[in-house]
């Protein structure tokens, strides 16, 4: 019987059924998981990460390193830490890290062998072959929980705030700031991770105002929410603290599902912020100090004063400060028996332990425990004094430790705070805290509410006058009694003779304080590098009950002092966050919107199957019943080479730019002229970033004298549309030209093929289509079918293709009368993919594909940019030594000579026929096809000096094979360009 | 997470902003030479302290601007429209 049958802040009128390891259990509305079990006299919950030494739980609250669980079921999460999940009916929790059960678990045959496995063993013997080899059965004997397999069915929401005063932590020192912030009338969030507002005032006892100390946080939490300048977060965890007084708030709602979030994530930008974030007891360092049933002392006292749960029947408290002293006494009192304090502190000049054997507890001055026993559990302590001697067995059921206290200092160094270490305290406090930032109570290492509340209402009154509000005009709350006082004398390990056994500094990382000796010894001297080495302080407790032992015992080891070793970088989160959190309805689509055609669902009617190509959701090809992939892409090749081919361009880009400069403009943004472009006309552009690589290509077209259509490539719309931008912006503010970004307001079906004019001509239209008055690379305004369209004479295909632009709206109607018209020449539909061969079988280059970042225009065998007499963009990086030098990779056309070998893209250009890696490159495939109307394999390539070895034999290699191919210019098909009359 | 002084839409958060770089470094004309090219192109103060940068209220009206931060503390001098010369450097 664990469980007392009166007092806590459970409800006993709701007992709620649970199991763990599938077992049945019972607890209270109002319990954690953790206080359940311990309810029902359970410590043995888990299994450690890496020795699988049975393990119990230490603390009572957020900083818990062992009682991690996994959570069965589709909402199922692993390493839920039990001491912040609430109990809920039906909870099924299950060990983690234990394999086949808890009780018998076959990978605790490592903790017998661990001699052989120190900190960093892997980096030492793992080396042959090589650590993949050993990972994965690593990973597995190391392990967290398990990843839920299926799409979290759970709603998560994310909301955005403002206020003039954050406060973090509902403790009395930050009740006392919300309040004196509030009074003076700035705008206040106030969040607290607990379910009720109070802080310690819930469960240690105490007399503020004439109230007992729970009352006493109601009352003020009562006279906070009847405030309309105060927003309340309960249930909401603080996780992150940027820059310009950002938080990121993590607020758990009460009774999620229903179309009620599970998580709701706060961005809350505040003006000023006042930490009130207190502190974590840590463990003492000691032989054996990981069995379950030792654990910290507050976490006992919260666990009776909180839940009504008695830890143990027989406890013995080790300590070495009054906190953990008064914290046996209170339990003690409350009817949890305190065998035995062993203090590392000598007697004298202490009225501790008058006032523990005044209560009838066996007081142990300058002693220390040296040993521990109990597998499952620990059940009895081994004590001796500090000189070893005077050794002595004491049988008990749980341990009770106190080895200090370490203020929650992360957000605070999140923001950027500095701290120092107080060796009188032994702790790092807030030193220099950023700019609106401030500190109060149990962060700044005070004890006693009378400190608290002064300190929180000083910085909260503080907080709001830098907003610009008044001070407030409101007295501070007395506490009743002396304040306590810690008088720590730091014991950072047991180092007395027969201390043999290892002592844990780092529970959930398994890391003793020997790894830490064995760290400094091999130089791992910077505390960044301890952590790495030896993984202390890394895991989803991030250290938070072990850090401070860490740093002081590597300062012991190195001959250092704590501020000297220093702390690691605090970064976000300060606890776990689920990946639910951040995405929060971020998903799927509205993670990544998708542009769609104007004629997507007509494509998907036509059985299209349709690929993602950058935001673009494109046909790929249309399958006719019993085709593969390929036979349907080699068909629609066939069939618009000896007929005409249809397809939906909208994706391409559409800038218009205007105004009296638009010409002097693009003449700058490519590295051709675009000013003596003649109206009606389109021109071929290619334009190269200001370090001379190629950027982009397209077509532009002068629709009048100052203004232009400009069409970048599909993926690179909003990109050259940016770069237009910061260069008219940045560089050339005084042009008087505008960019506008038009490409989703038009539809362009294009018809490409030997039959696209016949087609044209069947449909109807005013515009005369003869290649004498409508040539190649122009554009016409006119009637196409029903619709007023500007048709543009581009190709990217190699054939005659003409593309029609009509409002998007229109877009579906006109590919059906296309289809219609198309009827007599078979007009099929073609995908991107063939779309993207029939280019390769012309030479038309990708930029992106054919070209890299090295890659210059010269490169891929364009030159005009030499007769311009004048500046663009990227000329003067072409003229740099680099750009000229002899062997650059030019861009090449490769013929197989194997005609049914597909050149893989990326094969290498071996360096001569024979060669075999390791080998230098000369080049590689960029993009390769079999073209069926050339009966030939053939690729697009760069080689180094490629124009100068034309009808070369290369040998190329891929994954393990060789092939040769024969380098030619790079245009298969049509050299002429008869096909484009 | 820095609030940035957009000139037309007042102070918004840093990720509705994209950060072009360093502010006002004159493109040399196209007679420069290799090295004061590479130079413009390569060569930034990367200052521990105050620094002048352009940036784009990207996600927001799409004006480029100059701001003054500080790389340590995030402070923030401007907006300065792009044409201007650039500011005294804060005390």
């Amino acid at each position: 019987m664990t469980r007392f049958a009166t007092g806590g802040r459970i409800d006993r009128a709701q007992p709620l059924r649970f199991r763990f390891n599938g077992r049945a259990l019972h607890g209270y509305a109002g319990d954690t998981l953790a206080s359940a079990l311990l309810a029902s006299g359970i410590h043995f919950v888990g299994r450690s990460f890496k020795y699988h030494r049975p393990r119990g739980i230490v603390s009572a609250g957020h900083d818990e390193p062992n009682a991690l669980v996994q959570i069965a079921g589709a909402q199922g999460e692993p390493n839920t830490r039990a001491t912040v999940l609430e109990l809920t009916e039906g909870l099924a929790a299950t060990s983690q890290n234990a394999w086949p059960s808890l009780a018998f678990d076959a990978g605790a045959l490592i903790d017998a062998l661990h001699p052989l496995f120190p900190a960093g063993f892997y980096y030492k013997t793992m080396i042959r072959p090589n650590w993949h080899v050993f990972e994965p059965s690593i990973r597995r004997a190391a392990g967290l929980g398990v990843a839920p397999a299926g799409i979290d069915p759970d709603l998560y929401v994310q909301r955005y705030a403002h206020c003039d005063v954050l406060v973090v932590g509902g403790g009395p020192a930050g009740l006392m700031a919300a309040q004196a912030a509030a009074e003076s009338g700035a705008r206040v969030v106030l969040a607290d991770e607990n379910g009720d507002l109070g802080g310690t005032l819930l469960w240690r006892e105490a007399v503020a105002e004439g109230l007992a100390a729970g009352a006493f946080a109601a009352q003020a939490t009562a006279q906070l929410r009847g405030r309309s300048n105060v927003t309340i977060l309960t249930r909401t965890q603080a996780t992150g603290l940027y820059d310009g007084n950002y938080a990121l708030l993590c607020e758990r709602p009460a009774a999620p599902g229903g179309g009620r979030p599970a998580l709701r994530l706060w961005k809350v930008r505040a003006r000023q912020i006042v930490l009130a974030t207190g502190l974590h007891e840590r463990p003492l360092v000691f032989p054996n100090n990981d069995r379950p049933g030792i654990l910290l002392a507050s976490a006992a006292l919260k666990y009776r004063n909180h839940y009504a749960v008695g830890v143990g029947a027989r406890l013995v408290a080790f300590i070495n400060n009054d906190m953990g002293a008064a914290d046996a006494l209170a339990l003690h009192r409350s009817g949890v028996t305190v065998a035995a304090v062993i203090d590392i502190r000598d007697a004298d000049g202490t009225a501790t332990g008058a006032a523990l054997a005044g209560a009838g507890i066996a007081y142990r001055p300058g002693s220390v425990i040296r040993d521990t026993a109990g597998r499952r559990r620990v059940r009895s302590v081994q004590v001796c004094g500090l000189d070893g001697g005077g050794s002595q067995w004491i049988a008990c059921d749980a341990v009770i430790m106190s080895g200090g206290f370490s203020p929650a200092v992360h957000l605070f160094c999140q923001a950027g705070g500095k701290l120092r270490f107080d060796e009188s305290a032994a702790m790092f406090l807030p030193d220099r805290a950023p700019d609106g930032v401030r500190t109060a109570g149990g962060l700044n290492g005070a004890f006693g509410l009378d400190a608290a509340f002064a300190q929180g209402a000083e910085a909260g009154a503080a907080a709001a006058m830098d907003c610009g509000f008044q001070a407030p005009s409101q007295r501070t709350p007395i506490a009743a009694g002396k304040s306590p006082a810690q008088n720590i004398a730091p014991l950072w390990r047991v180092d007395v003779a027969g201390a043999t056994k290892r002592q844990w500094v780092d529970f959930q990382n398994d890391v003793t304080d020997k790894d830490i000796g064995l760290a400094a010894r091999e130089g791992y001297t910077s505390v960044e590098q301890l952590k790495r080495y030896t993984t202390t302080g890394m895991g989803t407790d991030q250290g938070k009950t072990s850090n401070v032992n860490a740093i002081a015992i590597l300062g012991l080891r190195t001959q250092r002092t704590p501020q000297a070793v220093g702390t690691t970088t605090y970064r976000p989160p300060y606890t776990p966050l689920t990946f639910g959190t951040f995405a929060g309805q971020a998903r799927g689509l509205l993670q990544k919107p998708m542009y769609r055609l104007p004629t997507h669902d007509m494509q998907a009617q036509e059985g299209a199957v349709f690929l993602e190509a950058g935001r673009w959701q494109r046909p790929d090809f249309y399958p006719r019943p019993g085709e593969a992939r390929e036979d349907a892409v080699r068909r629609e090749m066939r069939e618009t080479r000896g007929g005409v081919g249809l397809f939906d361009a909208s994706s391409l880009g559409k800038l218009l730019v205007s105004g009296r400069d638009a010409g002097r403009f693009l003449d700058h943004v490519y590295i051709n002229r675009a000013s003596n472009l003649a109206q009606g006309r389109v021109r071929y552009g290619l334009m190269a970033s200001e370090h001379g690589i190629a950027l982009d290509d397209g077509v532009f077209a002068r629709l009048g004298e100052h203004q232009y259509l400009v069409s970048p490539s599909s993926g690179m719309t909003g990109a050259v549309f940016a770069h237009m931008q910061e260069w008219l912006r940045c560089e050339w503010p005084s042009w008087q030209v505008a960019v506008q970004n038009v490409t989703p307001q038009w539809a362009t079906l294009a018809v490409a093929g030997p039959k696209a004019r016949a087609l044209l001509t069947a449909l109807g239209t005013d515009i005369d289509l003869d290649a004498k008055s409508f040539a190649h690379m122009s554009f016409r305004d006119g009637r196409v079918g029903a619709w007023r369209a500007r048709v543009f004479r581009v190709s990217f295909t190699g054939e005659t293709q003409f593309e029609i632009n009509v409002p998007a709206a229109f877009g579906p109607a006109l590919w059906r009368e296309l289809r219609n018209a198309g009827r007599p020449w078979n007009a099929v539909p073609l995908g991107l993919e063939a779309l993207l061969r029939l280019r390769i079988e012309k030479g038309y280059i990708h930029v992106g594909s054919d070209s890299d970042g090295t890659t210059t225009p010269d490169d891929l065998g364009f030159s005009q940019w030499r007769s311009k007499d004048f500046d663009f963009i990227g000329r003067r990086s072409l003229l740099r030594p680099e750009a000229q030098r002899e062997g650059r990779h030019q861009l090449v056309g490769l013929v197989g000579t194997d005609p049914a070998f597909r050149m893989p893209v990326g094969a290498h250009i071996l360096p001569r026929i024979g060669a075999r890696p390791p080998a230098t490159a000369q080049g590689r495939v960029t993009s390769s096809c079999i073209s069926d109307a050339l009966g030939q394999s053939v690729a697009l390539g760069l080689l180094a000096s490629g124009r100068a070895r034309l009808g070369e034999t290369v040998e190329l290699y891929f994954g393990g094979g060789t092939f040769q191919a024969r380098v030619v210019k790079p245009v298969f098909l049509d050299p002429e360009n008869q096909r484009l009359v | 997470m820095f609030l940035i002084p957009c000139p037309h839409c007042g102070e918004r958060a840093q990720m509705e902003f994209s950060c072009g770089g360093e502010a006002v470094i004159v493109r040399p004309a196209s007679a420069a030479s290799d090295e004061a090219w590479a130079d413009y192109l390569f060569g930034r103060a990367n200052p521990k302290g105050w620094h002048y940068e352009r940036w784009c209220h990207v996600h927001g009206c799409g004006e480029w601007f100059n701001l003054l931060r500080h790389t340590v503390t995030h402070a923030i001098r401007g907006p300065f429209a792009i044409r201007d010369a650039a500011p005294k450097v804060p005390q």
